[in-house]
């Protein structure tokens, strides 16, 4: 067949196949390494003389097909994707910013203890309000001194938002059990909010309306990222800092953007859990979300839409995985394996598609 | 001030050196793996994971030399799978190491509820071996010189390590895979071997400080036992600009701090143990702060070596 042959009508067919063709790949590399850590998680299920597919089951029996389930997997959305957005900025403009358990629990601890309180003085809505943006607040601060050192010092980031993790958790902590003590309960936790003081259900069902605040953020920080020249700004930074500075791009005082709105995010993310779902904080509750939403970040290759799918998924996961952790005697450590396991087969699976690339270019 | 007195100044070190092994141990082994320009995020989970498979072995066969043993192998394992994904396959460090250090956790802690968490075992004290004449000394005398063998070979490791980097051409080669690869790869040396060993022997050096805290520390194993030791190693790693000698005084700098629970309950002062539990982290904050911007880093750390690409 020689090139003259080839009508208007087979180029538009096969314009449409290769559209159809890089689709179904775009599928088969984001839920392709989602389909091969449960394959592997199921070997070590095996190894715990579990059946995997007995446990599966009945994670999605719990966490989706059962209306309880479902409601408490979508309100668990909301932090999640909170978390996720705080992540997708900071990746997208080259920050790792590790440090997301310290400022949740900072920002759930601080609206905890203030919460109760308040309603005594002011309309619900504004406690609610005024809340989210003291923990926003609290998570930002705790990130002033990694992002002042990357910025300005060049210190990596990875390890002094982890030291503040840890600083986080344990000030937390100290928090509940020294400052913030509920006295009218010997159990070392806040006061509690009460149900109907916290965030409005969504249409008469047991959600919280935290899901909401997370979709809206995320598809904000989403299109801030994509469609805005701050968020072109903060890719170019992530993409290249030296090419930054040559752009003419303030890179020291963008990079202390980045961490502040990524920490208020994950700080808000704490202060929804509190007003949405928890009502209070016990001492040395920590759920630990925000490394577990690294790889769904990175599988919807930061994309805001792709990661309310995966958090989606891992919601479902999570809460069926604590009621499967009851029942059938997997300790919850398993969901940590399974996250590992994620992270590494996408890991490969980026390598095999640059190859793959690289090939193709050949 | 009475808190100086003798038996504080001694608690304190005797804890400094006990808490800041591991450490020390820790920032070797990122040191190392830093030098050949590999920076090794998952060196948390491999103290984990050598924590645990020295506890395992310890407990099975009695003996502690196996134990420490099983526990720089459990580490080296990990360290395997770094070496393999990252070095020879080059997919992003940080990706894989946080991967490493998730999976750790989680699986020390599903083998560690399978076998032990109904049973909690112990095991025995290790026994110490003190050297003649100087475990008298005071003060220092407990705290250097009449400890388990393994205490002297982390300090004898430290001698070793400077003799690395200053005298030999596996030094150099290292060196030069973390700053310039592709000069080292013209020069006719394996890069990709080089870094290999590199991250290999990070892996043998944090499982053994794991097992050290499993095995001498503790004497039992938890989930999450390291608690942050081995992110305070790549702490130690990056402001010791690549002089194990440093790495040792900040170890035990550090472990001053993290003891500083036991020399204060000696000296009858009595704080929250979560506000001490912040000490160490703190103290790694201050340090960076102040010294930070001199911390230096390979050129190349961090980027993976592909032949031919620029």
């Amino acid at each position: 067949m020689s090139v003259e042959d080839i009508s208007v009508a087979d180029a538009t067919d096969r314009a449409r196949v290769d559209r159809l063709r890089a689709a179904i790949h775009m599928i088969l590399i984001t839920v392709g390494p989602v389909i091969a850590a449960l394959a592997l998680g199921g070997l070590i299920l095996i190894a715990l003389n579990v059946n995997p597919l007995e446990y599966y089951a009945y994670t999605l029996r719990r966490g989706l097909f059962s209306p309880t389930g479902l409601q408490a997997t979508l309100t668990r959305m909301g932090p999640l994707l909170l978390i996720a957005a705080s992540l997708i900025v900071a990746f997208r403009a080259g920050i790792w910013n590790l440090g997301g358990d310290g400022q949740f629990l900072l920002g759930a601890v601080i609206v905890a203890a203030s919460a109760p309180l308040m309603t005594a003085f002011m309309p619900v809505w504004l406690v609610l309000a005024l809340c989210m943006v003291m923990g926003a607040a609290l998570g930002a601060l705790w990130s002033v001194v990694p992002a002042l050192l990357r910025a300005y010092h060049g210190v990596n980031e990875i390890i002094t938002t982890l030291m503040m993790s840890f600083l986080g958790v344990s000030l937390a902590n100290v928090l509940v059990k020294l400052a913030f003590l509920d006295p009218s309960t010997t159990t070392p936790q806040t006061r509690t909010l009460p149900v109907d003081d916290r965030l409005p259900r969504l249409f008469g069902t047991t959600t919280s309306s935290g899901l909401i605040i997370g979709l809206v953020t995320i598809i904000i920080v989403h299109l801030m990222m994509t469609r805005t020249a701050f968020g072109l700004k903060l890719r170019v930074v992530g993409a290249n800092a030296k090419a930054a500075v040559h752009a003419g791009l303030h890179v020291p005082l963008l990079t202390v953007a980045v961490f502040a709105i990524s920490a208020a995010l994950t700080g808000l993310a704490g202060a929804v859990d509190i007003l949405g779902t928890q009502g209070n904080v016990r001492a040395d509750w920590n759920p630990a979300y925000s490394l577990m939403v690294v790889p769904l970040v990175f599988l919807a290759r930061f994309n805001g839409f792709g990661t309310i799918a995966f958090v989606f998924l891992f919601s479902v996961l999570s809460i069926g995985g604590e009621s499967a952790a009851r029942k059938l005697g997997v300790p919850n450590y398993f969901s940590l394996v399974v996250v590992a396991i994620l992270l590494i087969v996408f890991g490969l699976t980026e390598y095999l598609e640059q190859r793959r690339q690289t090939i193709a270019r050949k | 001030m009475g808190l100086f007195t003798e038996a504080f100044l001694t608690s304190l070190v005797v804890g400094a050196v006990a808490a800041g092994i591991p450490l020390l141990l820790a920032g070797l082994g990122e040191q190392l793996s830093e030098k050949a320009g590999v920076l090794n995020i998952g060196l948390e989970g491999m103290m984990l994971v050598g924590a645990y498979c020295g506890f395992l072995a310890s407990f099975l066969t009695g003996s502690p030399a196996l134990g420490f043993l099983a526990g720089a192998g459990g580490g080296a394992v990990v360290a395997a799978i770094m070496a393999i994904l990252c070095v020879r396959l080059g997919l992003n460090q940080i990706v894989i190491g946080i991967a490493l250090t998730l999976g750790a956790e989680g699986m020390t802690s599903l083998l560690h509820y399978v076998q032990f968490s109904k049973t909690y075992p112990r095991l025995d004290a290790v026994e110490t071996t003190a050297i003649p004449l100087l475990s008298q000394l005071p003060v220092l005398g407990d705290a250097f010189f009449n400890r388990p063998p393994v205490v002297y070979f982390a300090l004898i490791m430290v001698g070793v390590m400077i003799y690395l980097y200053r005298s030999t051409h596996l030094g150099a080669a290292l060196q030069a895979a973390g700053d310039k690869p592709a000069a080292l790869d013209a020069a006719g040396v394996d890069v990709i071997a080089t870094r290999s060993f590199a991250v290999l022997g990070a892996g043998l050096f944090a499982g053994l400080g794991g097992a050290f805290m499993a095995i001498v520390g503790a004497g039992i194993f938890v989930p999450f036992m390291t608690h942050g030791n081995g992110f305070i190693g790549i702490v130690l790693a990056m402001l010791a600009r690549g002089k194990p000698l440093w790495v040792l005084f900040g170890a035990l700098l550090f472990g001053a701090s993290l003891s500083m629970t036991t020399a204060l309950q000696v000296a009858g002062v009595d704080i929250p143990t979560d506000i001490i539990q912040m000490l160490p982290f703190a103290m790694v904050m201050l340090v960076l702060v102040l010294a930070g911007r001199k911390a230096s880093l390979p050129l190349a750390l961090g980027s993976s070596y592909v032949r031919g690409a620029r």
